[in-house]
């Protein structure tokens, strides 16, 4: 997950109050500022219409600003057609064109720049190395698989070495194993190549695994960019914190804010302390987010009076393997998720009484939901 | 291995998927029987009938049995022997009575000018009993042309019951009196011209409605739906009216009179009006708009398979607009463009009506001709011999072009 040593401070990319709409109505993209470092990997995550793509279209150049710049290095790239932004893209079904060989694929975004055909034939052949299809050269793209064909895709967006590499939910089309696979081919070629990614996704797995920094977008605004640890462990608001990972909401009324730390009332009876994250001051709402791993389940009273106790009744265990989901309910939650370690349940049942304990750093008090 | 555990395994499995298919291949058969019998009457068997026509020979062998069997032997060399005369003079006498001396009279004619008034004349001439002396005296007396040797090879060359004299004067050839095929008279020989020309306006037509359609069908393809909608209406609006309208319709744009040239000369842009119709400006302009919806469909239904995510990946790959075209776009529309071309060159070369109306008399096609010999001088034969020539290069440009399509796709497909 770290591919921080290629990354560096210096910014390729920058967008600065880009805004777009299409009716004239709507903003599908209501501010944007932000800055692609070169050698990065960053993924735009963020559900269906949220202006992942759309920003990823405005980058390439298929899609016009309503408002503001976008710059590539110093450069305003607002008027520069798209085949000259020298960006390789890589697009939802590939695009590969059907009526050329694999070889003639790879082979174009090199020959429409006049490189010399000997040239050509050389990193063709290097490029289908690469990607290990170095036999299929004379194929049509009919004839491969879906994941051969995303290889030849990422082969044919590398070959010219663009500045930058866009991908529009590449794998969106391949079964869960390829897809995995794919993965990390993708990340190994993004740091064997000291490539800048701008990926865009709404499968937040893929975008934990792959990504250097993620830029979760809702609603044509970017909600959080981070890098993924942080995402997951110090989400800013109730949408991130519920977009990534499982994650049990607690609502409740802030009753006081003491350095960073807010006394919470539940709804639901009884009050717990949190950290205060993005909450107004006392007596406004907050959503608390707890994620399922960091919370314990107790039989009796352990007396630790720095936790956070709730009782709750344990109604399910779900048995996953590596780990065991136990789904509780307390009056402020119904379905309250426990991830336990495997191994570690030992003498619970179902239809008992327990209480769920949690320290205050790990629940955060968020915006209300 | 497993297959002989299997209950009935004594039977190939290939003969046991054929009998467990076998009901739903009736039950397709079923529907497509009533077209399959339609097709049958209205186009296989008038083809059929036609190609038949072109070659068959049926008028002398029916009024002048005893003359065609005299001649059998004749070995074309000198005249004939005295009974041949004999059997040409009952002929006559019996056709005369008959009433359908004229109908071989008519198939002569093609042969021979002027054989017609021989054998009339013949016919009217000769006595009912015969005349002292020979029969070969006395049909040279009535019409010396019986003294002629090119006579009887015309009658023996329309002997039947198959001939070669239509097929052969649709391309501009006929036989001499040896039986050689040689060059038509210079003032029979027009259908290679008249095929020509057909062609050339066949090709002319195709390659306007190709220019005046890809962007049309380029703009129904990739415009949303509402938009391609209405357009698409534009488009099919003439078939919704009759090529007769359609084609008046043009007579009353393009006349000297008509809007057109009204137009221009208010404007002052002409001092004289332009010919526009009754030559092949005219017979150009309205075939085209005739025939651009088959050329538009066939090119809308390729292009809406063409993902406008090609043409963006090319350009994100580099290539210019125009470049991204050549290379990208236009040859995945070449399906399109092959079928396109085809449907209406077919159609052109078949064109009568619009032509006849708008075209002057050297802008006239091979079906106006075809037309001509049924409607007006009833000469079925050469009609259908002109037909079978304009079938045959129509379907050897179909063949070719099954060719050319599967040709690509085998390519495309087994390469390595």
């Amino acid at each position: 997950m770290d591919g921080g040593m290629i990354a560096t401070t210096e910014t390729l990319v920058r967008f600065t109050g880009v805004q777009k709409t299409y009716d004239g109505e709507h903003l599908v993209v209501k501010s944007l500022d932000l800055d692609i470092r070169k050698g990065e990997f960053l993924t735009l995550l963020g559900p269906s219409g949220s202006g992942k793509t759309t920003t990823l279209m405005m980058l390439a150049g298929f899609e016009v600003p309503t408002q503001g710049d976008i710059f590539i290095g110093d450069r305003p790239i607002k008027n520069t057609p798209p085949h000259k932004r020298d960006i390789g893209m890589v697009f939802q079904n590939y695009a590969l064109f059907p009526h050329l060989t694999i070889e003639e694929n790879v082979a174009f975004p090199l020959s429409v720049r006049g490189v010399a055909k000997a040239e050509i034939k050389e990193r063709v052949k290097a490029a289908l190395d690469m990607i290990k299809l170095g036999n299929l050269a004379n194929r049509r793209p009919g004839q491969l698989s879906g994941g051969q064909q995303q290889r030849v895709a990422l082969a044919r967006a590398l070959v010219f070495n663009p500045a930058l590499v866009l991908m529009d939910e590449p794998l969106g089309a391949l079964d869960k194993r390829l897809r995995e696979h794919m993965q990390l081919e993708i990340k190994r070629l993004h740091e064997t190549m000291g490539l800048t990614v701008v990926y865009v996704t709404h499968d937040q797995g893929e975008a934990l695994t792959m990504s250097d920094r993620i830029a979760v977008f809702n609603d044509g605004i970017v909600q959080q960019i981070d890098r993924p640890d942080a995402l997951y462990e110090r989400p800013v608001n109730s949408f991130v914190a519920n977009f990534i990972g499982e994650n049990n909401v607690l609502s409740g009324v802030v009753e006081n804010i003491e350095q960073g730390w807010a006394r919470v009332a539940l709804d639901a009876g009884g009050s717990v302390v949190a950290q205060a994250v993005n909450i107004g001051g006392a007596g406004n709402r907050t959503s608390l987010s707890l994620r399922p791993e960091r919370v314990a389940i107790e039989t009796g009273d352990s007396g630790d009076s720095a936790m956070n106790r709730l009782p709750a009744t344990l109604t399910d265990l779900i048995y996953l393997g590596d780990h065991t989901l136990a789904v509780l309910n307390t009056p402020a939650n119904p379905e309250f998720m426990v991830k336990l370690p495997a191994g570690s349940y030992a003498g619970l049942v179902p239809g008992q009484d327990v209480y769920i304990a949690f320290r205050p750093e790990d629940c955060r008090a968020l915006d209300p939901v | 291995m497993t297959a002989a555990f299997v209950a009935g395994a004594d039977v190939p499995l290939k003969r046991r998927l054929k009998r467990a298919e076998r009901a739903r291949q009736f039950r397709a058969l079923g529907l497509v029987l009533p077209l399959l019998a339609f097709l049958l009457f209205t186009f296989v068997v008038p083809l059929a009938g036609m190609i038949w026509k072109s070659a068959s020979d049926w008028e002398v062998p029916q009024v002048m049995p005893q003359t065609v069997a005299a001649l059998e032997h004749w070995n074309g060399q000198g005249l004939p022997d005295e009974a041949a005369f004999a059997a040409l003079a009952a002929d006559i006498r019996a056709a005369r009575d008959a009433g359908n001396l004229a109908v071989a009279a008519k198939r002569l004619n093609y042969v021979v000018n002027g054989f017609r008034t021989t054998l009339l004349s013949t016919g009217r001439k000769l006595k009912e009993q015969p005349a002292p002396g020979t029969a070969k005296e006395t049909l040279i007396g009535i019409a010396p042309a019986w003294g002629e040797r090119e006579s009887w090879t015309a009658i023996k060359s329309a002997s039947g019951p198959i001939t070669s004299y239509y097929l052969l004067a649709a391309v501009d050839l006929t036989r001499n009196a040896d039986g050689a095929i040689v060059a038509a008279p210079p003032d029979q020989a027009i259908y290679r011209d008249v095929f020509l020309r057909t062609f050339e306006i066949g090709f002319g037509v195709t390659a306007l409605c190709l220019i005046l359609g890809f962007p049309v069908a380029y703009l129904l393809a990739n415009l949303p739906t509402g938009r391609s909608n209405l357009l698409m209406i534009f488009v099919l609006l003439p078939f919704w009216t009759s090529l007769l309208v359609r084609t008046c319709a043009w007579i009353v744009i393009l006349q000297s009179e008509g809007i057109v040239n009204g137009s221009l000369e208010w404007l002052g842009v002409i001092d004289e009006p332009l010919r526009l119709i009754y030559n092949r400006f005219g017979v150009y302009m309205a075939m085209t708009h005739v025939l651009l919806p088959f050329m538009i469909l066939p090119l809308y239904s390729v292009m809406r398979g063409v993902s406008p995510a090609y043409m963006r990946a090319a350009a994100s790959l580099g290539a210019p607009p125009v470049t991204a075209f050549l290379r990208i776009y236009l040859p995945q529309t070449i399906p399109g463009i092959g079928a396109g071309c085809l449907l209406v060159f077919i159609l052109a070369i078949g064109y009568y009506i619009t032509p006849a109306l708008v075209g002057g008399a050297a802008d006239q096609m091979i079906s106006y001709f075809i037309a001509f010999y049924t409607t007006e001088t009833v000469n079925w034969g050469l009609a259908s011999a002109l037909g079978a020539v304009l079938l045959l290069s129509t379907v050897v440009l179909a063949v070719l072009y099954g060719k050319l399509a599967l040709g690509r796709q085998t390519t495309g497909g087994l390469k390595n």
